[in-house]
Formats: C-alpha cells, sequence, structure tokens
C-alpha cells in the first residue's frame, strides 16, 4: 500500500529534522497528534498543528505529557494512527504510557528530541542520554522499537519508517532525534505518494464470535481492532489473556511477556537497520549513531587519510540492539570505538554483544555540543596502535 | 428532578432476558467474568446496574458505546460491561477517553473511575476536559477512600474521618466534586447516591444522549475499608444513612453542597447549561480562518484504503 497523497508534501525542501520529522508523521498517515510544549522538540507538533487542518486531522494541545501520551493510545483504539512529540523531562513523563502501549500492544510513535540532562539540563543543547530509558524506562520487561536519524532527510524516511515498524510489530516506537539533528536544516527530498510504502493496520478478517484481542498469528503479533465495530472486546493494562481478560497467574504472565520481547527477533538479527563503509579491511571500527555519526564521518576520513584502517558501523535502528551484526563484526575487526553523547550508554550494549572479541573504547561527551572530530581521532588512533 | 419525570423513564429492560438469568442485566455483562472483586455490601455493582438499565432506555446502540476506566475498584467496572472497554493507567482514563472520542466521534465515550483516580492522580485532566467540553460522560463512583489498596485517604475524604494513612483523622480539607466540575466549566453536573437507583438510572439514560462534558458523582459505600474502620456498620447501614441524609435539591448551588463524614447530603442536577462542545468549536474555528480550505477531520482509518 502507498501513502495517502493528502498527507504528502511531494517536492525538494529546506527544513529542519523537526519539521522533516512532522512531514514523515503526515505522509506515514498519521491524522492524530498530542502534544505539550517543550524545547527542542515543539516544532514537530507546531508544523503538524499548521498543516493538519488542510489535510483532515486532530492536533490536540494536552495538559501534560501523561495525557498526551494516553491520548494517542486512545486515538489508536480509535482507528487512528497516532504520535506525541518531547523531549527528555517530558520523555520521563511519557514512561508509564510507554509501558501501557507495549503491554497493550498499541501501534504508536514517541518523538525524542533528545536534549542534556537529567531533569531540566540543557533544554536548547543536544545529547543522546536518553537511549537506555528508551528501551527501559518503564517498568517491568517488553520490547520497543528505537530508531535514530542523522539528518533531516532521515527524519522523515525514518518517520515513515518508524510508523510502519509500529503497525508491523504493534509495540510503541521511539524516534530518537537529538537537539542538533532537530534544529539543522537541509535538504529534504519528499518523493511522491505513490513511492512512499505504508504498513496498513492489520485489521482482523474474523467474525467476534470467533476473534480474540490478543490471539498472536504466525509473526507471534495479533490482529488489530478498533473501537465501535461491534467486537466489544476489552483493553487491560493488567497481565492478561488471549481474550484480553485480566489473568494473574504466572503461565499467562510468561507467555505474555515473553512475546512481548521475542516478536522483535527479526528486528534484532537480519531486519537491523544500519550503515556500514570500509568494513572489508577494517581494523578499528566506529560505531555510532544520530548526529554522533556525522562527526564521527570526518574522524573516519582523516584515519583514512592517515593511512588507518578504519571502518563506519552506523546504528540506525538501536532497538531492539543488533546485536549479531556487532558480534560478526567484533570478530573480525581488533577495536570497536563507540561515541556518544553521553557518559556511556549504548556502549554496554556494544560491549556485551562483542562478547571480549574485541576491544570496545567508550568516547564519552556528557552532552551540551557535539564531540569534536579530532576527540574521536584520537581514540581511532589509539586502537589502531 | 420531580417524581413524575422518574416515573417518566424507562426503567424496565426492553429486551428478552434469559430464563436462567440470575439478574437481569446479565446479558450485558461479562458473565465468563463473574464473580466480579467487588465486596459485600459495596455500591459499585449498583451503580453498574444502574448504567446497564439506563444503556438500553437510551437506545443507543450498544456497539458504539465506549467505557474507560482508571485504576481502583471502579476502575474495574471497564471489564465487566459486555462493550468496547478500556482499563487504563492511573488517573488517564479522561485523556485516553479524549483521543478515543476525537478519533472516532461516532462512539459515546463514557469514563467510569472512582474518586482517587478522577480526582488525585487524575485532576488535571479533569478540569482540562470540562474546560474543553469535551464531549464525554463522566461518572464518577465516589466511595471516599482508596478502597482497591486498603483504605488510605483521597482527596474526597471528610474530615476527622480515619483511614489507613490517616490513623489519628483527617485534617486536610476534601474536594467538593460537584463545584469542582461547574467551576471548570462542566455542562452537566448531578449528585446522587446508590439508594437512589432510579434517579441516577435516569440521569446516567440523560446524560447519555447529550453532547458535551457531563458529570455525575455517585456516593457510594464501602463497608470493608471506610465504613469498618470508622464505625459505620455494613452495607445497608450506608443505605439507611444515605436515606435519611439526602435532601434532594435540583438546581442547588454546587458550591454549597460539600460532603461531611455524616452530615447532610444534597443530591440531584446542579447543572445543565449549553456550551459548545471542543469539536464545535474546532470546526468553527478552522471554517472562519481557513474557509474551504478546511479537510474536516478524516483520522480512523479502516486500514483497506
Amino acid at each position: 500500500m502507498h501513502a495517502d497523497p493528502k498527507g504528502v508534501l511531494t517536492g525538494v525542501h529546506f527544513i529542519d529534522g523537526d519539521h522533516a520529522c512532522c512531514e514523515g508523521a503526515l505522509a506515514a498517515g498519521a491524522r492524530f497528534a498530542a502534544g505539550y510544549p517543550i524545547t527542542p522538540s515543539t516544532e514537530v507538533v507546531e508544523r503538524f498543528a499548521s498543516r493538519i487542518p488542510t489535510v483532515g486531522g486532530i492536533f490536540i494541545q494536552m495538559e501534560d505529557e501523561l495525557a498526551a501520551s494516553i491520548a494517542i493510545q486512545g486515538a489508536v483504539w480509535g482507528g487512528a494512527k497516532a504520535f506525541t512529540v518531547t523531549s527528555g523531562p517530558g520523555f520521563s513523563l511519557m514512561m508509564e504510557h510507554i509501558g501501557y502501549a507495549a503491554m497493550t500492544e498499541t501501534p504508536c510513535v514517541f518523538v525524542n528530541v533528545q536534549r542534556g540532562g537529567p531533569s531540566t539540563g540543557l533544554p536548547t543543547l543536544p545529547a543522546q542520554a536518553d537511549m537506555m530509558q528508551a528501551r527501559w524506562g518503564s517498568h517491568g520487561d517488553y520490547g520497543v522499537i528505537a530508531l535514530c536519524p542523522n539528518s533531516p532527510q532521515e527524519c522523515f524516511d525514518l518517520t515513515v519508517t518508524g510508523f510502519n515498524l509500529a503497525e508491523e510489530f504493534r509495540v510503541p516506537v521511539m524516534m530518537m532525534l537529538d537537539e542538533c539533528v532537530g534544529h539543522m536544516t537541509e535538504k529534504v527530498v519528499i518523493p511522491g505518494a505513490e513511492k512512499i510504502g505504508i504498513t496498513p493496520r492489520r485489521y482482523t478478517r474474523l467474525p467476534p464470535e470467533e476473534f480474540r484481542l490478543f490471539q498472536p498469528q504466525a509473526d507471534k503479533v495479533p490482529d488489530m481492532l478498533r473501537a465501535g465495530d461491534g467486537y466489544r472486546f476489552h483493553v487491560t493494562g493488567l497481565t492478561h489473556d488471549e481474550r484480553g481478560y485480566p489473568s494473574m497467574n504466572v503461565d499467562t504472565q510468561d507467555r505474555t511477556i515473553r512475546r512481548l520481547q521475542d516478536k522483535l527477533a527479526p528486528l534484532a538479527d537480519e531486519r537491523a537497520l544500519s550503515e556500514a563503509e570500509h568494513l572489508e579491511d577494517a581494523e578499528v571500527v566506529v560505531v555510532s549513531y544520530g548526529i554522533t555519526s556525522r562527526v564521527a564521518q570526518r574522524a573516519l576520513e582523516m584515519a583514512r587519510e592517515r593511512g588507518i584502517r578504519a571502518g563506519k558501523f552506523r546504528i540506525v535502528s538501536a532497538w531492539p540492539f543488533p546485536e549479531r551484526r556487532i558480534r560478526e563484526l567484533a570478530g573480525r575487526v581488533k577495536a570497536l570505538v563507540v561515541p556518544e553523547l553521553n557518559l556511556g550508554q549504548m556502549v554496554h550494549e556494544v560491549s556485551r554483544a562483542a562478547q571480549g572479541r574485541a576491544a570496545v573504547i567508550p568516547v564519552s561527551h556528557a552532552g551540551g555540543s557535539v564531540h569534536r572530530p579530532e576527540t574521536i581521532l584520537k581514540a581511532i588512533v589509539e586502537a589502531a596502535r | 428532578m420531580s417524581d413524575a419525570t422518574i416515573e417518566k423513564a424507562t426503567l424496565e429492560i426492553p429486551v428478552e432476558i434469559p430464563v436462567d438469568a440470575i439478574n437481569p442485566v446479565e446479558p450485558f455483562l461479562r458473565m465468563d467474568r463473574m464473580p466480579h472483586i467487588w465486596c459485600p455490601g459495596c455500591g459499585i455493582g449498583t451503580t453498574v446496574n444502574c448504567f446497564t438499565r439506563a444503556l438500553l432506555a437510551s437506545k443507543r446502540n450498544l456497539d458504539k458505546v465506549a467505557v474507560v476506566s482508571g485504576i481502583g475498584c471502579t476502575g474495574r467496572v471497564a471489564g465487566y460491561a459486555r462493550l468496547d472497554s478500556f482499563h487504563t493507567t492511573h488517573g488517564r482514563a479522561i485523556p485516553f477517553a479524549t483521543g478515543l472520542k476525537l478519533a472516532n466521534p461516532e462512539l459515546d465515550v463514557v469514563v467510569y473511575s472512582g474518586d482517587g483516580d478522577l480526582f488525585a492522580i487524575g485532576g488535571n485532566h479533569f478540569i482540562h476536559a470540562a474546560r474543553r467540553n469535551m464531549d464525554l460522560k463522566v461518572i464518577c463512583v465516589n466511595n471516599l477512600t482508596y478502597a482497591m489498596t486498603g483504605g488510605q485517604t483521597a482527596p474526597t475524604t471528610p474530615g476527622k474521618v480515619i483511614s489507613a494513612t490517616a490513623p489519628y483523622g483527617v485534617f486536610e480539607p476534601a474536594f467538593n466534586l460537584v463545584a469542582l466540575a461547574e467551576a471548570a466549566g462542566a455542562a452537566y453536573v448531578a449528585r446522587w447516591t446508590t439508594y437512589h437507583v432510579k434517579q441516577l438510572s435516569r440521569a446516567m439514560e440523560e446524560i447519555l444522549s447529550r453532547k458535551g462534558f457531563c458529570f455525575i458523582e455517585v456516593l457510594s459505600p464501602c463497608p470493608t475499608l471506610y465504613q469498618r474502620r470508622n464505625k459505620m456498620g455494613d452495607g445497608l447501614d450506608a443505605m439507611k444513612y444515605y436515606k435519611q441524609a439526602s435532601k434532594i435539591r435540583p438546581g442547588a448551588r454546587p458550591s454549597e453542597c460539600d460532603l461531611t463524614r455524616d452530615g447532610e447530603i444534597v443530591v440531584g442536577k446542579f447543572v445543565d447549561r449549553e456550551r459548545p462542545g471542543y469539536l464545535e468549536l474546532l470546526h468553527s474555528q478552522m471554517t472562519e480562518t481557513l474557509g474551504e480550505r478546511y479537510a474536516e477531520p478524516e483520522v480512523s482509518c479502516c486500514g483497506e484504503c
């Protein structure tokens, strides 16, 4: 299925990542957004508020992030594709509803334009310090998808992908931008609607008497419903059986909660999104994501100029973590250098996946600016020695 | 509300009841989930019975009625009603319902939850939904305590009452829910008790076919925690108290209808006013500023287009 042309602003644009993300959501078919103002993310919903009345949909500014992050889920069960947008402090407030979306398998998208933290932190400056929170922020075990664009073009492209993955796997999808990518203005090409692939919601074809709301299909994902279609279904955040009824026992808990993680296995393995360069002969590989991958690009060029066999592995889908790819890589290089705008988050995942086969070298940064390419270069040079 | 109005209301269930049904409202409950979790003497079941009768009397298409609950004893209502039903997170039934209603305006969206859920953790959402005049029907079962967690102080617990977290007596002033609802902008505000089953049923029927943010507070007994700790007897004693202490005063000023530990309970319909709803205001603002460029929201998608 391709995109509904009503939401697609086909053409060549010069816009920032926040605006491109909004256009991606519209192209993906999002017709409902709920938000609460917070720097540096607000431009996404400001644009949505301006665009949606002529496209045909709803933007509502809610009273807080708790409200925004659950209003979108009400909208999804009403039949909408929906999303919300925030940054650090708001993301913290949304954690409970990320858990609710995971537990109730509500497909929806959370855009987090990351800024320096903790607490109010650095409202106008970049960081990548919410990566672990995106994965583990809500209580309990569950799986999520997190995507890390590194340009306005990718803010468009990956937001479309994010909505599609949300529908396919019925999980909350996090768009992990950062202040730099969100506010960076570049060329963004929006193709024609017929060239944008859309994953429609997989509604059940069974009649109400045969349908069970949380009965997994072959891909471990249950078919969906919307309110008002005569199924008289029940959704709860309590541990529930296949009928959707609360079931407080160890067997149901094990069966249900394992599936919430297991259904994402294809994205952790063969379908993980990444970008690689010079891996054929690399002895040192820089593993990075988001804005840091663009700084790392310069460091890699400088390393190559000095004759160091350095390669690039850019994580695009950070969650589920591309564990197998990193393990394979670790098996054939000397070191993995991991720069990120935090004091060490994804580097722990890289370490875990590498299983000691290669040295894993963090290049941390507390946030507020990007790395200097020379800092990353220094780590590459030392790793290659 | 006069007795004549009550008589006019259809309280008979206009459908055939199965011969082996123990309760006439069985066909509208998820009987495969019985027995329910509520204690003997609890009033929540009474409110559900009234709600079911109101739904049927209102002749609404039940496929288009959705119930949204938060967390707590009353939060379990969503799980027992054989309707599209959502048991959400603590305090967030109203914003969930807001999204559901806006995405699919043909639904009648009923928020059915308790006093702690709607007015402590969810208080902010209540006042904003009332301010917006969001087309939601909010039914609050007020048992004056946090019952599910063991009888702690709620923002509705009257002064001097003993609770699990106020062992020496509550000294914080309590919220007057009907006054709060009126001040925040609700289009319809009423209070009844579980003694007033006919009036409650009628009020529920009335709001089901009424536009705008509607609020009914139902005072309901919690013999297990609230009454036991305060030596107030059982469920029957609560009914006797409601009968003796209630004064039906339609149109009373909500600000003068505070509840106390054992004083007068003013009940009735206090507010019934016309205010433009959220979707009407959205429509008029957008057509005024955008004219023909405005596209009516088409939010819900069947997945096949």
